[in-house]
């Protein structure tokens, strides 16, 4: 309490904060201040320690260091609660909402003063109050599963006004969103800011550095590397300064000469898991040499497309030819002796098997046949060559072949399942955000090899949500919505702006009439 | 006629009541996301811990208390090992009701008294008896509902209690969300594995007092096995009943339904041989089972928590 | 100071090892406490337990007697546990096992040359076990109904039917009024090597080499450990689930199909009470401790059987009760799953945030 300190003119201060998880060291010693009613971004790569910056402040993880000071006093936050108590509050990066409960039930949970026999009406007016103040259309009555990713963000910004956060985090709160709708969310910011309320906002976007933040600060491997007035800077000092070198905007590449054609898709129509329509008549192709990336906010069907084309999921109608055979209804063993490789979204829970040994993984497409197996037999030996091969040439990061995979980092395991996959792939791979949570280094090694299997004349679908990732990697680019494919362009030359109307579902025509 | 359907009624009520304690107790279990396998074990401890404390004291109170200790403390290491140790919940269940068989198998043949070998079978306790209501007693069918003791008693009061505590309260929202998606719960600022602690250890008292049923009231003593298979058919009901206490009762009725009816049919003597009559709970549970997932599975609807069945740490990436 | 876990880089080796046999001393000692309790004295207790499981050549054949259809159902388990598929149904396929067995045994011996009339029954044995677990199998792979109820629940059908036949339409004429069926044709008798402990030890073996080999050398054992790891990674590599499971069940419930097949033919010679001593139950333990390692499962098997073979005598010689060798089985799985936390955690000390600027550097 007596500590006044020069702290007295910061909201938060953190102070020599350290945390290590097995391997990595995520924050190394960082300080951190917040001022009364600004916001502050929190700019860094993939990996930096952004999230796991923030996840200590909101009390989800423990710091293996330093010190934290609120309102200048010096403060424990040992859980999500302490931190509540605090004033802070947090949308992560993937939503904490509960699927089966409705709008309301989800705004309540966990607060401490609730009455033991909460008064829903009353609630529900108090949300509906906030709601209009704020712009955040929503239907206390829903439940979570009924609503788009868009409207879930917005109970996810009621959930901590509803609690007087006085201090909100935002992680990566765009990455879900159109780039209209990420305007919106601006919008909401500024109000939040005028009223008092500060704010944090992790982004690894410049663009939205400048639109949304007073001040940024910028992390790199777990170090501050850079703090500044946000009007002091540009978006190329700070690309500069998140990645540590200069940018490089282009992959080399050879000129787009494409072949015959892959993959065709005519009309397909699938559903998911609740049997709603996912995929409505989708029809597009790839040729041999190319790179169709697909465009699109997570969730408008991309996953549902990867698992039609795979095998994993029936069409419901329409049909899919690889090298001009039909594979409507083929069974995934089929499709993948045909040549398909396949790197799925869910890396952990699908595409490595996370207590069987790095070999056996890499095995897990080639056990099947010589040299790996004879006989119904597998030659360990083999085995164990090829995976010492590819763990060279990927540079895949393990102890040794026989470590189980789940003791990697999240971007070994990714080269571990490429390495397989681009081992065995034959004519098309599939990747499904293939850069997803992984460091600058890993996210180029990815793209490097997508772009070698097009150079050797393999068709590549790259499923992606980042547009720079597709407009630096692709040669084609189809833009996805709800399912749909609403419109096909080449990407040397795609307007970022016109990728993110279609994004948003408008198509550059019907413009005039919103 | 009507004799005959209020004595089936009375019966069903009886043979329910055990199976709906430990229903509620296993349906809070799990909507804390912890299946808890080991119901069998914590019955037959509960059994014949409360029978045990029943013949030396002759105190009822204090044989249920017998009964809900035990449940706590077998659950309690259910908790443990899954909650803390992240062990495996099917096979830290399966180790329960292997050790809580064998244990109550052991006591039952130890703490009896010199004069019976040490054993407690053939002995007689105090045990639960049917409250006579004027008038209402005299009733048919109303007779079967009102003429209970008071532990069938309490599952009219236990089943809307818990319902409303689940759907209606502060602390049932917390329950729900832990089930459902315990790092949601987590980040809002509830207590994670402390819900969970508490209500495997509560919902294991409740499976207890079920066991305790069993040997106080419904078949009075101790006899190897009493269960006999309660518990799993317990897990069943749980499924059947989608998580939802008001629900349990439809699965005790029809499960004592079963007993009743067996029971009448054995008393009336007929040519059905007595295996066959045995199997029929069993045989039920398996029919029930397959046409509730099948249900589940044609409208698309997922009654189970989501997180049933999965440790929870925190700092995990 | 506060502890808390950290997930560990790599698997202990040490520690994968080291868990079952700390877990096995563990439970004796949990185990004293109770026997303390109850007034006997632990020590001589476990002498007389052990004297009388491994004590002499007589002890030792009974011990393998229990330990045969320990072995075979174990292996069963273990292969079922390893694809995430919890049959807890070994003892119905036990029994199943034992009906099938005598019903070739007594009705079908006329039309069967003598020769291969104990293969025919053992075959008999197998397939009824198969059968038994082949339902719930089907159940979970079609429409996703929960394999441990059914498998349980077909346990105590299974177990009425025995019973329900040898107290009724199978029950020996000429037996006094004694619950238990004809004795078997002599043709259909399993030979017994010393004392009562019969070739079915050889089978035990045998399955468990074999099972070995499969999981760890072919191709299908391959595929098995993915389907049993992760089945969404095994059908994202083109594995058919759904036959697999069927078919490694389907296994599982002939392994224990042959123990109850062994029960009859090599023990009892006929069908009757007390057929299995819930060795289909024991086996959840044998197969657990064993780590689902197939040839552990034959170590752990003559252990456990010790167990129950020592509490007999226990019983005969101290007056405890004979459930003494369950209790101490029911203990060895408490202290093995809290252990086997530490093949992949280790506890990490961490002073106060505040104090521990130094800490900074543990990574």
């Amino acid at each position: 309490m007596n500590e006044q300190h020069e702290s007295g003119s910061f909201l938060v201060e953190m102070r020599g904060i350290s945390k290590s998880f097995p391997g990595v060291q995520a924050s190394d010693g960082i300080d951190l201040r917040l001022r009364y009613g600004e916001v502050l971004a929190l700019l860094g790569e993939n990996g930096a320690g952004k999230s796991t910056l923030m996840n200590i402040l909101s009390g989800l993880y423990r710091p293996d260091s330093g010190e934290i000071l609120v309102g200048g006093r010096h403060v424990t936050i040992s859980g999500p609660r302490d931190a509540a108590a605090l004033g802070i509050g947090m949308v992560h990066q993937n939503f904490m909402l509960v699927d089966t409960m409705t709008v309301t039930e989800n705004v309540v949970l966990g607060i401490r003063d609730l009455a033991f026999i909460p008064d829903m009406a009353e609630i529900k007016r108090g949300i509906l109050e906030l709601s209009e103040r704020y712009n955040l259309k929503v239907e206390p009555d829903a439940f979570i599963w009924q609503l788009s990713v868009g409207e879930q963000q917005r109970v996810e910004i009621l959930k901590l006004l509803y609690r007087n956060a006085e201090i909100l985090i935002l992680d990566e709160p765009t990455a879900v969103l159109t780039p209209q709708e990420a305007q919106e969310l601006n919008h909401v910011v500024k109000r939040m800011k005028g009223e008092g309320k500060s704010a944090v906002f992790i982004t690894h976007k410049m663009e939205e550095v400048m639109s949304f933040s007073d001040r940024v600060m910028v992390l790199r491997k777990g170090k501050v590397v850079a703090g500044k007035d946000t009007k002091d800077t540009n978006p190329r000092d700070l690309a500069k300064l998140m990645v540590g070198r200069e940018v490089l905007f282009q992959l080399d590449r050879k000129p787009f000469a494409p072949g015959s054609t892959v993959l065709e898709l005519r009309d397909v129509c699938a559903r998911d898991e609740r049997g709603l329509p996912a995929l409505s008549g989708v029809s597009f192709m790839i040729r041999a040499g190319e790179i169709l990336g697909i465009a699109g906010v997570a969730g408008n069907g991309q996953r549902e497309l990867s698992e039609v084309i795979t095998g994993l999921r029936k069409a419901s109608s329409g049909s899919i030819s690889i090298n001009c055979v039909d594979f409507t209804g083929k069974s995934p063993l089929e499709i993948i002796r045909s040549g398909v490789s396949h790197i799925p979204q869910d890396r952990i829970a699908v595409g490595a098997v996370g207590d069987m040994s790095v070999a056996n993984n890499i095995a897990m497409k080639g056990y099947r046949s010589k040299p790996l197996s004879f006989a119904g037999m597998l030659r360990p030996r083999k085995i164990l060559e090829l995976a010492r091969k590819m763990i060279d040439s990927f540079r895949i990061s393990t102890p040794s072949p026989e470590t189980r995979v789940k003791f990697l980092s999240g971007g070994n395991i990714q080269k571990t399942i490429l390495a397989r996959e681009i081992e065995s792939c034959e004519a098309l791979l599939i990747a499904v955000y293939p850069s997803r949570g992984l460091d600058i280094g890993a996210t180029e090694a990815v793209r490097k090899e997508l772009i070698a299997q097009r150079e050797s004349g393999r068709a590549v679908l790259l499923i992606s949500e980042d547009i720079d990732e597709l407009v630096t990697t692709c040669d084609t680019i189809a833009v996805f919505f709800e399912g749909r494919v609403m419109g096909i362009m080449p990407a040397a030359g795609a307007e970022i702006e016109e990728i993110g109307l279609l994004m948003a579902g408008v198509k550059p025509g019907t413009e005039a009439s919103a | 006629m009507i004799g005959l359907i209020s004595s089936i009624l009375t019966i069903t009520l009886r043979a329910g009541t055990s199976l709906v304690y430990a229903t509620i107790g296993e349906i809070f279990t799990e909507r804390g996301g912890i299946l808890n396998l080991g119901l069998e074990g914590i019955m037959l401890m509960g059994a014949v811990t409360s029978f045990a404390v029943s013949y030396y004291t002759h105190s009822l109170p204090l044989a249920l208390l017998a009964a809900v200790l035990v449940g706590a403390a077998l659950s309690a290491i259910h908790a443990f090992l899954t909650i803390t140790m992240r062990a495996n919940q099917v096979v830290s269940g399966l180790s329960i009701t292997l050790f809580g068989s064998g244990f109550a198998s052991f006591l039952g043949q130890r703490l009896g008294p010199a004069t019976n070998n040490h054993r407690l079978v053939g002995l007689v306790g105090a045990k639960f008896e049917s409250f006579r209501i004027p008038v209402l007693s005299d009733i048919p069918i109303v007779q079967s509902i009102v003429s209970q003791d008071i532990l069938t008693w309490g599952i009219y009061l236990l089943i809307p209690l818990a319902w409303f505590y689940l759907y209606r309260t502060r602390a049932g929202l917390s329950l729900r969300a832990v089930g459902e998606n315990p790092q949601t719960a987590d980040a809002m600022g509830v207590d994670v594995f402390r819900l969970k602690y508490a209500y495997t250890i509560s919902g294991g008292m409740l499976v207890a007092l079920g066991g305790a049923h069993l040997s106080l009231s419904y078949t009075p003593g101790w006899s190897e096995n009493i269960t006999g298979g309660r518990g799993w058919i317990v897990i069943a009901l749980v499924i059947f009943s989608m998580w939802n206490p008001a629900r349990a009762i439809w699965g005790a009725l029809l499960f004592g339904g079963i007993n009743a009816v067996q029971f009448r049919l054995q008393a009336s003597g007929t040519n059905i041989p007595a295996g066959f009559l045995n199997m029929l709970p069993y045989i039920m549970t398996i029919v029930v089972l397959v046409l509730i997932t099948w249900w589940e599975a044609l409208s698309k609807k997922v009654g189970a928590p989501a997180a049933l069945g999965q440790a929870y740490m925190r700092e995990d990436k | 100071m506060k502890f808390y876990f950290e997930k560990r880089k790599a698997l202990s080796v040490k520690a994968v090892v080291l868990v079952p046999v700390v877990s096995f001393v563990v439970s004796l000692l949990l185990t004293a406490v109770i026997l303390f309790i109850f007034g006997a004295n632990p020590l001589a207790t476990y002498a007389a337990m052990f004297g009388g499981a491994f004590g002499s050549g007589r002890a030792f054949t009974e011990t393998l007697v229990k330990a045969i259809p320990l072995m075979l159902t174990g292996l069963g388990v273990a292969l079922a546990f390893k694809m995430r598929f919890w049959n807890i149904g070994a003892e119905g396929q036990l029994a199943m096992g034992g009906i099938s067995a005598a019903a070739v045994a007594l009705f079908a011996s006329p039309w069967i040359p003598k020769v291969i009339l104990l293969p025919a029954v053992l075959a008999g044995a197998c397939l009824a076990g198969a059968l038994w677990a082949g339902i719930p199998a089907l159940l979970k792979t079609s429409l996703k109904v929960d394999e441990t109820l059914t498998t349980l629940m077909m346990n105590y059908v299974a177990i009425l039917i025995s019973e329900t036949l040898y107290y009724g339409p199978w029950r020996d004429p000429n037996g006094f009024g004694f619950p238990g069926t004809a004795p078997f044709p002599e043709a259909a008798w399993l030979p017994r090597f010393a004392g009562r402990a019969h070739i079915g030890l050889v089978f035990g073996v045998i399955l468990a080499v074999a099972l070995w080999i499969v999981l760890d050398r072919t191709r299908w054992g391959f595929e098995l450990k993915i389907i049993g790891n992760s089945q969404a990674s095994a059908r994202y590599l083109g594995i058919s689930v759904e036959r697999n499971i069927v078919m490694a069940i389907l296994l599982s419930g002939a392994a224990s199909g042959l123990a109850g097949g062994c029960e009859v033919t090599a023990i009892s010679h006929r069908l009757q009470q007390g057929m299995s001593l819930g060795y289909g139950y024991t086996a959840i333990i044998v197969a657990w401790m064993a780590q689902l390692n197939p040839i552990a499962v034959v170590f752990v098997s003559l252990l456990m059987a010790g167990l129950l073979v020592g509490g007999d005598q226990v019983q005969m010689m101290m007056g405890l009760p004979a459930a003494m060798g369950l209790v101490i089985q029911g203990m060895i799985l408490f202290p093995m799953l809290a252990g086997s936390f530490f093949t992949e955690y280790h506890i990490k000390v961490v002073r106060s945030p505040k104090a521990a600027v130094a800490a900074g550097g543990a990574a």
